[in-house]
């Protein structure tokens, strides 16, 4: 029973203190979703700014100034949106819950998580504020970055400081995962989305610290002109390459997981099927993980690295197309006979599917030796990893967003609108980015900011699909604001969700529940036996 | 030509190298392959959305289907067949690619911020880079400053270049005109205005330009002389022996060049541009079996890029025998 007077949620309390010092779970994933979702304003900024560059090419900015673009989109992107944003925003709220736990294991350790990536966050943007800024790109190629005149040391010492954050994360993820569970509750009966959060905090903290070396390093050669990656000081710079992929590459699996995960619950509830293949997802999850460890020179087929590396490497990025393809596959045949809501949250898991599929077939071309030597470093390149991260794992965001906003904050978000901006990002996405395939296909570099004239079409096209997905964001941003003040009240389950959250009210109480519910054979109970 | 393979091709650059049919048919073969995956899922997406809609399908009678194992692994093993004949397809033109043919025609290339030059045998440079028609040509690259890449769509070539270290990558161009070069590693401010041409001609016009710019603008040092000149100055010569049989207390070096070496560790090295760079400036970190009595001292900072260059040309123009 409700007592409208006496009911007490965690948002109950005022006042910025019982916000700055909170030890809620909830609360502290909250101040990561509101602090990743403004990096993603700020980045999504600057992409239209290359956008924008890129339909006058040389008619607007400097060269420098391009180049300085380009670098802040993908830094605050990469480091200060989609590696933090589900794990660290939606991950943390939801996480204790779905388990039945009050909150993650060390909520102290979850507190300094959010400042010292705070922390990091603005030392990297400082960067913004010098008057050399950061010209390096988000990759920071040696000897470039060496040489660069630019805040490189700024840039870099943000990053070595953000992957404290997500290694304390990620520890604090695995222990409460192993140690929290309600009293029933064991790994199988776990929902996907922590099969994806775990699977994630794993490499979270077995990689982040080669990046943190990494970039110390840099700075130590730098500053102190140790030889360790440029030539001239003795070093060697395809050391670095090997250096900044060994995290890099499993990083952008840090980065999909999470949201793979979100498609596998949205999909369950809005299709009212259980899912299909919940052990297939669930394994394929941590094949994904350990894979993603022993692929990093795929990145380097043309970088001087020996035939034979390349050789390996080559074999086993195909490898990951096998755990990829199931869970695609499993989430297709979970629509199977099911009783389809086309909600918006489902409209953007099906928004995942499609490009997701594309990005990770494109994926493929990539792999294949000969022609990575075609498509390296083009627009093919730009377009497949912008097809896995934005259509990929942005959608799954977006998707858990609206499917949880009504758990989180108690009202519901206006439903045409959304899908109104959903339309407009669907095909924004796939008018910006499906023909950057063809410029890549065509011999485009990235990083370019002039361009020869057969490559007018394409970006013109794709500049204008930006503008599209621009006004679909700020639609989006209109009514969630909006909606935390006029929206309807959401009741407890407005979905039908079978998963722990769904049982509590909305939005939850400080300690998430006053009685665990008991523990399901299968999170996703919908449907008859046949 | 007009067979059924045409309606599948996809891609439309102009196909003039060696390397660009190869590449093109396997690049058209993942096409196809991919778009039939593509609409494997995207189809019954759609089909299952219209079908099972809620207002068609009730939500609490719908089947509790929890999996199908044979499906799974079966996507498993076609999935994987598939994708080894696409890593073997790939490797195989890979391995060629940058495997250098022996008689190939070899043009130095030179990348610096931000600009390309092109050396030829005879010291010619070009900002151009000029290829004879329907021969083997490899370039051996390097950078004067950070890293760049080497990229000619039309030939379906790509390779970095680096500082301190050869990279090298070969094509026999098959049609005569015109053809980008691009930059393709980022470089810097420039980076998009670092772009040349390949001049593609008939063998004759190739000889032809050659000689006709020996006169006015070749250099003048012929970089194999200045090599044998340097390997006197520098007294290189009272260790190394540059007489076929004859040992002094370094490697001899008559015919040195593409030979196997057997080092004080065990492993084998075959020399190459970046062993005898490296042997020049650190000369301790490979040393021959046999020579490790008498330490070499190094080079580094004492031969500039351009000696070093020279000292290969002169090493590779010695016979063995």
């Amino acid at each position: 029973m409700e007592h409208a007077h006496a009911y007490e949620h965690y948002l109950s309390e005022k006042g910025l203190k019982s916000w700055l010092l909170t030890l809620d779970h909830k609360r502290i994933g909250l101040m990561y979703l509101f602090t990743t979702l403004f990096f993603f304003i700020v980045g999504g900024i600057f992409a239209l700014l290359v956008r924008f560059e890129l339909l006058f090419p040389g008619a607007f900015f400097q060269p420098d100034t391009y180049n300085k673009f380009f670098t802040v989109h993908g830094a605050v992107m990469i480091f200060m949106f989609i590696i933090p944003s589900i794990p660290a925003s939606l991950g943390n709220f939801f996480l204790p819950i779905q388990i039945g736990a009050k909150d993650v294991a060390f909520p102290r350790l979850n507190l300094a998580s959010y400042y010292v990536f705070l922390a990091g966050a603005l030392l990297l943007t400082a960067t913004l504020f010098t008057s050399q800024g950061v010209d390096t790109g988000w990759t920071f190629y040696t000897p470039y970055s060496i040489r660069s005149q630019t805040s490189v040391l700024l840039a870099t010492l943000g990053v070595f400081v953000m992957g404290f954050s997500s290694i304390m994360t990620g520890l604090n993820f695995i222990v409460t995962i192993h140690k929290l569970k309600a009293p029933g509750m064991t790994f199988h009966k776990m929902p996907l989305f922590l099969w994806a959060i775990y699977s994630t905090a794993i490499i979270q903290v077995l990689a982040t610290p080669v990046i943190g070396i990494t970039t110390l390093l840099l700075v130590m050669e730098k500053v102190l002109h140790v030889g360790i990656f440029d030539p001239a000081l003795g070093g060697d710079p395809i050391l670095f390459q090997h250096f900044f992929w060994f995290y890099s590459h499993p990083a952008v699996y840090i980065m999909i997981l999470p949201g793979m995960g979100i498609v596998s619950e949205v999909i369950t509830v809005f299709s009212r099927k259980t899912i299909f293949g919940y052990r297939a997802i669930a394994y394929s999850s941590l094949a994904i993980a350990f894979i993603s460890f022993l692929v990093w020179g795929h990145h380097m087929f043309v970088s001087g690295q020996s035939k034979f590396s390349s050789m390996l490497f080559s074999v086993l990025t195909m490898f990951v197309a096998i755990p990829t393809a199931i869970k695609v596959f499993n989430w297709t045949a979970t629509l199977y006979k099911g009783s389809i809501d086309l909600k918006t949250p489902m409209l953007y898991v099906l928004a995942f599917l499609f490009m997701f599929t594309i990005g990770g077939l494109t994926g493929l071309f990539l792999a294949t030796l000969a022609v990575d030597v075609h498509l390296h470093d083009t627009y093919f390149v730009v377009a497949h990893f912008h097809y896995v991260m934005m259509g990929g794992t942005v959608m799954g965001f977006l998707a858990g967003i609206h499917y949880w906003w009504p758990k989180m904050f108690g009202k519901m978000y206006p439903e045409r609108w959304g899908k109104v901006a959903w339309g407009f990002v669907f095909m924004g996405f796939n008018l910006t980015f499906l023909t950057q395939f063809f410029l890549g296909k065509m011999g485009m570099p990235r990083r370019y900011q002039i361009y020869t004239a057969q490559y007018n079409t394409g970006n013109i096209v794709s500049s204008i699909g930006s503008g599209l997905i621009g006004i679909g964001m700020f639609i989006m941003l209109i009514y969630f604001i909006w909606s935390l003040f006029k929206g309807a009240k959401a009741s407890a389950n407005p979905w039908g969700g079978k998963t722990f959250e769904w049982q509590v009210s909305s939005p939850p109480p400080v300690h998430n529940f006053d009685k665990i519910p008991p523990v399901p054979a299968n999170p996703y109970e919908y449907g008859v036996h046949a | 030509m007009n067979n059924w393979y045409n309606y599948f091709k996809v891609f439309d650059l102009p196909q003039a190298s060696n390397w660009a049919g190869n590449v093109d048919s396997l690049y058209d073969f993942i096409f196809w392959l991919t778009a039939v995956g593509f609409l494997g899922v995207v189809i019954p997406m759609i089909i299952f959305s219209i079908k099972y809609h809620r207002s068609r399908s009730n939500p609490d009678t719908t089947p509790m289907i929890e999996g199908h194992t044979p499906s799974e692994l079966g996507i498993s093993f076609g999935l994987l067949v598939l994708v080894m004949l696409l890593f073997y397809w790939g490797w195989k033109d890979y391995d060629s690619m940058f495997t250098m043919p022996a008689d190939a025609y070899e043009i130095k290339v030179v990348g610096e911020q931000w600009r390309w030059s092109f050396i030829y045998p005879n010291g010619r440079k070009e900002t151009d880079l000029v290829v004879p028609q329907d021969r083997n040509v490899k370039l051996l690259m390097t950078s004067k400053d950070v890293i760049h890449s080497f990229f000619v769509p039309d030939f379906r070539v790509k390779q970095d270049v680096l500082p301190n270290m050869y990279t090298n990558l070969w094509f026999r161009a098959n049609q005569q005109g015109e053809y980008q070069v691009f930059c393709a590693e980022f470089c810097g401010t420039l980076h998009s205005s670092m772009l040349s041409k390949v001049q593609v001609k008939a063998p004759q016009e190739f000889d032809d330009w050659l000689k006709s710019g020996a006169k006015d603008q070749a250099a003048t040092e012929d970089p194999v002389k200045k090599g044998e000149a340097l390997f006197k100055a520098q007294n290189c010569f009272a260790c190394h022996s540059m007489e076929p049989g004859k040992v002094l207390v370094g490697p001899p070096l008559a015919g040195i060049f593409g030979r196997e070496e057997v080092l004080t560790n065990g492993n084998k090295v075959k020399v190459d541009e970046n062993y005898i760079r490296e042997s020049l400036t650190d000369p301790q970190a490979k040393i021959v079996k046999g020579f490790d009595k008498v330490p070499m001292p190094p080079f580094k900072g004492v031969l500039k890029d351009k000696d070093i260059d020279a000292l290969i040309s002169y090493l590779k123009s010695v016979p063995g025998q």
